[in-house]
């Protein structure tokens, strides 16, 4: 029997693109009230996966269900509890704020008291003004958000987010997650994201991505510890000598150094030996840190490539 | 309730463009007038404005093509149609809620139409049942624009756009009858629907009975709802393509 807290799963989920696999065997699980994100670069299968999610495009093999409804069998039902903002800004440029928001909850049939009521409470949590510009005129921020408001007009159990901040600078991006937070446990979400700092404040869970495939998955923390591809040392000290670094690099250890602290990486690090070696110097240790790897260090780990400043 | 909510959104965004509407109702008017004035010099019976009128109707509506292609185009290339395709609208709604909004500029090309006629000599009958075939005739461009709209790009609309304005002109027998050009063009614009929409609404207007344009009438009907499906299909695709 199907699990009840499932509110997204695939059966290896596969899309062909004339001779190229955009998307293969995936199978991912995602529980109600849960942050999903799809992290990987341009072009990895993270807009493609949510087209078949949301009934857009057909998988060439395997199935995907959305709280119990298959894809292929249900998209009709599926349409009717889901919310999408796709990856470009999906608003009616010519019409107003509110305009938008009442299109959007006039195509689901809601009523017209009901469409306005709720398009009043999404601009306030939104934070998005009555204004009687067109949308067109609103900044991208605000677009986004825009767009973001009209996935959530139909109130809908599953929301699916495909790069929400892309192209937007920090501080809108900021915002944008603050939303986004708001709604944590309240829906189910997946967003795709090339932004690791993205998947790692917002999501609960994070797939990485790679070649139409899945690589990994796991909570932030679960992919950085069973993904360590170095390890680090912070060593807060008062003054060392360059000979002492000398040593230090010459037993294979990639060092940074400031003025009062050496960050030793290494692929195995040798924790007795380095204090040791450290002691009969006579260096004296004010304080020893291990550090995590980020998760672009994970990233990079598995997938050998950079994401940051992609396609910006 | 749903195909309104989004007709009425198409219908915002048609008439906020009233340049391109003014084109649609204005290119027509001086056609006529200009038609109408040669009559009065070489009283050639053609362009006289009881015979040029439906001709000059036709012609109009060759516009909405370009206008309705345009819209779906646009829609296509600004993603809003994305997200449109992931509500649970059906191809059908989609249709119903983009031609909505070209009805009433079709009803008002043709009022002008006839008033402008009526002004320069012309007399008419069955008014009516001229407006029902003009009806049909009208649904014919619309979903014709849809079907465009479907498979091409906003900047591929004004090339393919403008010939087949020219071709439905020509076609339809609105400046120069059929018979008269005989051969191939007879062959073929009397294979389309628009000669005879041209010819129904000619007969209707100088006092024929529908009786006898009954045969033209069921060609326009035929290629009204075939156009229907098919621009349905065409965006059944469009939404299967994603």
């Amino acid at each position: 029997m199907e699990n009840n807290n499932i509110a997204i799963k695939t059966n290896d989920l596969t899309k062909i693109f004339g001779k190229r696999n955009a998307v293969d065997a995936i199978n991912i699980k995602i529980n109600r009230g849960e942050i999903f994100s799809l992290l990987g670069k341009n072009g990895a299968g993270k807009t493609t996966i949510i087209k078949m999610l949301c009934c857009l495009l057909r998988p060439s093999f395997g199935t995907a269900t959305i709280m119990g409804y298959d894809i292929r069998k249900s998209p009709l039902e599926i349409k009717r509890i889901i919310g999408v903002s796709p990856q470009e800004t999906a608003i009616a440029g010519h019409l107003t704020t509110k305009e938008n928001l009442l299109l959007i909850g006039g195509v689901f049939g809601l009523k017209r008291g009901l469409s306005i009521e709720r398009a009043k409470n999404l601009m306030e949590l939104m934070e998005l003004e009555d204004r009687k510009d067109q949308a067109q005129k609103l900044s991208g921020g605000m677009q986004r958000r825009l767009s973001i408001a009209m996935a959530l007009m139909s109130e809908p159990q599953i929301l699916f987010l495909d790069e929400p901040t892309l192209g937007l600078d920090p501080n809108a991006r900021k915002s944008v997650w603050n939303y986004i937070n708001k709604l944590k446990r309240e829906k189910t979400i997946l967003l795709t994201t090339h932004y690791l700092e993205e998947a790692d404040s917002l999501a609960d869970h994070i797939a990485i991505i790679d070649h139409a495939q899945i690589i990994t998955s796991g909570t932030s923390a679960e992919l950085k510890h069973k993904h360590k591809s170095t390890q680090s040392l912070k060593i807060s000290v008062d003054n060392i000598s360059s000979d002492i670094l000398d040593g230090l690099m010459n037993r294979g250890m990639e060092l940074i150094t400031t003025m009062n602290s050496i960050v030793i990486n290494s692929v195995e690090l040798d924790f007795y030996s380095i204090i040791n070696y450290l002691q009969t110097k006579n260096i004296k240790i004010k304080g020893i840190q291990m550090q995590e790897p980020t998760l672009e260090e994970v990233f990079l780990y598995l997938t050998g490539k950079e994401v940051k400043n992609e396609n910006l | 309730m749903k195909i309104f909510s989004l007709a009425s959104r198409n219908i915002k965004e048609v008439y906020r463009d009233p340049v391109s509407m003014l084109l649609g109702l204005a290119m027509p008017i001086a056609l006529l007038i200009l038609f109408s004035s040669i009559h009065k010099k070489v009283q050639l019976d053609m362009f006289s404005p009881q015979m040029l009128t439906p001709g000059i109707i036709i012609f109009c509506f060759a516009f909405l093509i370009m206008f309705s292609a345009i819209l779906l185009a646009k829609d296509k290339e600004s993603a809003l149609l994305t997200r449109l395709f992931t509500t649970p609208l059906k191809p059908s709604d989609f249709i119903l809620a983009y031609i909505l909004p070209f009805l009433p500029l079709a009803f008002f090309q043709t009022a002008i139409c006839l008033i402008v006629g009526a002004i320069l000599g012309a007399t008419f009958q069955h008014l009516i049942l001229v407006c029902i075939i003009f009806f049909f005739a009208a649904i014919i461009c619309i979903c014709l624009g849809m079907i465009l709209g479907s498979f091409i790009t906003v900047n591929q609309v004004s090339g393919v756009g403008s010939l087949l304005i020219t071709a439905i002109g020509l076609f339809c027998g609105a400046w120069t009858p059929l018979k008269m050009m005989g051969g191939v063009f007879e062959t073929i614009g009397y294979a389309l629907p628009f000669a005879h929409a041209v010819d129904a609404a000619k007969g209707l207007l100088t006092g024929s009975s529908f009786s006898n344009i009954l045969g033209n009438f069921y060609f326009i009907l035929i290629y009204a709802l075939a156009l229907f499906v098919l621009a349905i299909f065409s965006f059944r695709w469009r939404m299967k393509r994603g």
